[in-house]
C-alpha cells in the first residue's frame, strides 16, 4: 500500500518522470496531442494552436515571475517585440520564416535584458510598476515608429512555407506549435535542473541570502529577464507568422494582464501550472461565446453582453482562485492526482 | 505667450484631476500597503453613478453628488471587506492581482448596465469660455482645480484634526502599535478604501463634465502610476505635486512637441525616477535595496 512518493536512490529523484503513472499519463497526452487535429474541425484546430502560442508565453513569464519571483507586466510589450521583429525581418528583409523566429527570439530577448536593469535596484511593487512603463513605451515605439512598424497600420507577413508546403494553416501550423511548445516546456524543466535555474529559484527564495552564497543578481536577474522574453518572443513570432498580420491592439496592456492571470490560474513556478492557466484562459472566453450562442434563441439579449460577461467572468475567476485556491490549477491537480493514488486511505 | 497660459492652465485641470485620483491611491498604499490598479474604474464607476442619478433619475446635482459619494463609500467597504481582506499576509503578486480582477470585474458591470458608448453630461458646472491673461479656457476647468484645491484642503483638516484622521496616521505608522492602542485596523482599511472611491468619484465627476462619461475614464489609472511614483507612494503632497508636475509635462509636450508624445512622457519619467530616487520626491526612504 502506497502511501505517497519516497525516493531511495538520488538517480529516481532527479530523475525527469519520476514514477509509473507519471510516464503512462505522458504517453497518453502525447498519444492524444498526435491524433487530435486528424479528428478535429477547424475551429477545434484554432482554439488548439491559440493554446499552443499561449502555452510557450506563459511558460516564458513563469520562468521570471514564478520562478525567478520578478513581477512583469511588460508581457505584451516583449510579445510585440518579437511579433514585430519576425514580421518585418519576413516582410522586408525577406528572411524565410524559421530565420526569421529565431532572430526575433533574440532580440525579444536583448530588449527584455535592457527592460531588466531597473529589477537590479527594485522589487515587488516597483519592479511591477516599472515594467509596466515599459509596456507602454514599446507599444508607444510600436504604434509611432512609422517608417519600420508601419506605425498603426497592420504589417503583413507573407506565408511560411516549408519544402513548398504553405505552413499556417490550422493544420500543418498545430504541428510547428506544438513542436516548439513542447521543445519549450522540456528545455524549461531542465533549465531548472541546472546550476542556472537554481540561482533563479534562489534568488526568489531570499535574495540576499542568494548572494551571499555566490549567485551575482546582476547576472542572473538579467539572465531571467533575456530567457524569459526569449520564449515570449517567440509566442510572439509564432502570432505574426501564424495569423500572417502583426496590429499592436492585440500586444496592449491587457495582454500582459492576460498572461499573468494565466500563470497565476495555472500555478506560479510550473511548466504543468503554465500549460493548465494557458489553456483554461484560452478556451473560458471560447466556451462563454458557444453558451451565449447556444442560449441566443430562448434570450436574445444574451448576444449583446456577452463581451461584458467574458470580462466579468476573467476578473471574477482571477479573484475567486486568489481568495481560494492561490496555488492554482495545479495545486487542484495534485490534489486529485494525491487522492487517487492514497484511495482507499486517502485523508 | 497665450499658448503657454493655456497649455499652463489646461495642465493645471489635468494634474487636479490626477492628483484627486492618486490621493485615493496614496491612501489605500499608506494605510494598508496595497497597490489599487482598480483607481481608475472606481473613478469611472464614479463618473457613471453621477451621470445616472444626475441625468436618468434627474435628480438635482447637489442631492446627486453627495448619493454617489455615499455609493462610493459602499462600494469601497464592500471591496475591502470581501476582495482585499482575505489577502492580508498574501504575497504582493497576489494582491496586484486582486486588484487587476477587480479593475476587469467594475468595467464589465459598468459596461453591462451603460454600454460602451460614450455619452455626453449635463455640464451641472458651468462651462461657458473665460479669458485670462489673453487664454481662453472653460469656466469647468478652473472650477476643477477649485475644487480639487478644496478637496485636499479638506483633508489635510481631516488628518490633522480628526480622530478617524489621526488614527489612520497612526495604522499606516504601525499596525502593531494602533492595535495596541485600542485602533481598529480593519475599520481603518475600510475608512482607507472608501474615501479612496469617494474621491475618486469626484475626480470621476469632474472629467465627465469635461469630456463626458465613457470606458476610456478608466485609463486614468494607468496614468495615476506616474503621479504617484514621482511623488512618492506614501506621500499625500506628494499625490498633489506629483499630479500637477504630469500634468503640465504632458499638456506642455502635447502642445510644444506633439506626435502623440504627451501619452508615453509619463512613463519615461517613471522610469527615469525609479532609476534615480525609487521613493520619489517626497516619499520615505525605506525601499528596499536589492
Amino acid at each position: 500500500m502506497e502511501s505517497g512518493i519516497f525516493h531511495t536512490t538520488y538517480q529516481s529523484d532527479m530523475s525527469l518522470r519520476r514514477t509509473h503513472a507519471q510516464k503512462i499519463r505522458i504517453i497518453l497526452f502525447l498519444l492524444f496531442m498526435l491524433a487530435f487535429p486528424f479528428f478535429a474541425n477547424r475551429y477545434y484546430l484554432t482554439l488548439a494552436n491559440q493554446v499552443g502560442i499561449a502555452t510557450i508565453g506563459a511558460i516564458g513569464l513563469n520562468i521570471l515571475v514564478g520562478y525567478t519571483g520578478q513581477i512583469s507586466l511588460g508581457q505584451g510589450g516583449f510579445m510585440a517585440v518579437g511579433a514585430y521583429a519576425a514580421g518585418i525581418m519576413t516582410a522586408r528583409m525577406g528572411l524565410p520564416w524559421w530565420a526569421s523566429t529565431l532572430a526575433a527570439c533574440l532580440v525579444t530577448a536583448l530588449v527584455g535584458a535592457i527592460f531588466g536593469i531597473p529589477s537590479l535596484r527594485l522589487k515587488g511593487l516597483y519592479l511591477a510598476i516599472a515594467t509596466l512603463a515599459a509596456q507602454e513605451i514599446i507599444l508607444w515605439t510600436v504604434t509611432h515608429w512609422d517608417a519600420v512598424t508601419g506605425g498603426v497600420d497592420a504589417l503583413v507577413v507573407p506565408n511560411p512555407t516549408l519544402f513548398g508546403i504553405q505552413l499556417n494553416t490550422d493544420f500543418n501550423f498545430y504541428w510547428v506549435i506544438w513542436a516548439l511548445a513542447g521543445l519549450t516546456a522540456i528545455l524549461t524543466i531542465n533549465l531548472f535542473r541546472t546550476r542556472f535555474g537554481r540561482a533563479f529559484i534562489a534568488i526568489r527564495d531570499q535574495d540576499i541570502a542568494a548572494e551571499v552564497m555566490g549567485v551575482d543578481l546582476f547576472r542572473y536577474k538579467l539572465l531571467a529577464f533575456a530567457v524569459s522574453s526569449f520564449f515570449v518572443g517567440l509566442a510572439g513570432a509564432l502570432t505574426a507568422h501564424y495569423r500572417s498580420i502583426v496590429t499592436w491592439e492585440r500586444f496592449t496592456v491587457d495582454v500582459s494582464v492576460l498572461y499573468l492571470a494565466m500563470i497565476i490560474i495555472g500555478g506560479l513556478g510550473s511548466v504543468t501550472g503554465s500549460f493548465f492557466g494557458a489553456t483554461f484562459m484560452t478556451l473560458l472566453p471560447a466556451i462563454l461565446t458557444n453558451l451565449g450562442r447556444a442560449l441566443k434563441t430562448s434570450l436574445p439579449f444574451i448576444d449583446s453582453i456577452i463581451p461584458f460577461v467574458q470580462q466579468a467572468t476573467f476578473g471574477l475567476v482571477i479573484i475567486l482562485f486568489l481568495v481560494l485556491e492561490p496555488e492554482g490549477l495545479n495545486k487542484i491537480w495534485r490534489n486529485i492526482k494525491d487522492y487517487f493514488r492514497l484511495w482507499p486511505f486517502s485523508y | 505667450m497665450e499658448l503657454f497660459i493655456q497649455l499652463t492652465l489646461t495642465g493645471l485641470t489635468n494634474g487636479a484631476i490626477l492628483s484627486l485620483a492618486a490621493l485615493g491611491f496614496v491612501l489605500i498604499y499608506k494605510s494598508s500597503d496595497v497597490i489599487n490598479f482598480a483607481q481608475g474604474e472606481f473613478l469611472l464607476v464614479g463618473a457613471y453613478i453621477t451621470y445616472a442619478l444626475i441625468v436618468q433619475f434627474g435628480l438635482a446635482w447637489p442631492l446627486g453628488m453627495a448619493l454617489t459619494l455615499a455609493a462610493a463609500v459602499g462600494v469601497g467597504v464592500l471591496v475591502e471587506r470581501f476582495v482585499l481582506r482575505p489577502m492580508i499576509g498574501e504575497p504582493i503578486i497576489s494582491v496586484i492581482m486582486v486588484t487587476i480582477g477587480l479593475s476587469s470585474l467594475l468595467r464589465a458591470i459598468v459596461s453591462t448596465i451603460w454600454g460602451t458608448l460614450p455619452r455626453s453630461f449635463p455640464a451641472f458646472i458651468p462651462s461657458q469660455p473665460v479669458r485670462i491673461l489673453g487664454a481662453t479656457v472653460g469656466a469647468d476647468r478652473l472650477w476643477a482645480i477649485a475644487i480639487a484645491v478644496i478637496m485636499l484642503g479638506l483633508f489635510t483638516v481631516f488628518f490633522r484634526r480628526s480622530r478617524e484622521g489621526i488614527a489612520m496616521r497612526a495604522v499606516a505608522d504601525d499596525q502593531q502599535a494602533a492595535l495596541s492602542m485600542g485602533i481598529s485596523v480593519k475599520k481603518i482599511f475600510a475608512w482607507a478604501w472608501s474615501i479612496a472611491a469617494a474621491t475618486a468619484a469626484i475626480a470621476g465627476a469632474l472629467v465627465a463634465n469635461i469630456v463626458g462619461v465613457s470606458g476610456e475614464l478608466s485609463g486614468f489609472g494607468l496614468h495615476v502610476f506616474p503621479v504617484v511614483i514621482l511623488g512618492g507612494l506614501d506621500s499625500i503632497p506628494g499625490a498633489i505635486i506629483g499630479g500637477v508636475i504630469i500634468g503640465l509635462l504632458q499638456t506642455y509636450t502635447g502642445g510644444y512637441i506633439g506626435q502623440g508624445l504627451n501619452q508615453v512622457i509619463p512613463f519615461v519619467v517613471l522610469i527615469l525616477i525609479l532609476m534615480i530616487r525609487p521613493y520619489g520626491l517626497f516619499g520615505q526612504e525605506i525601499i528596499e535595496r536589492v
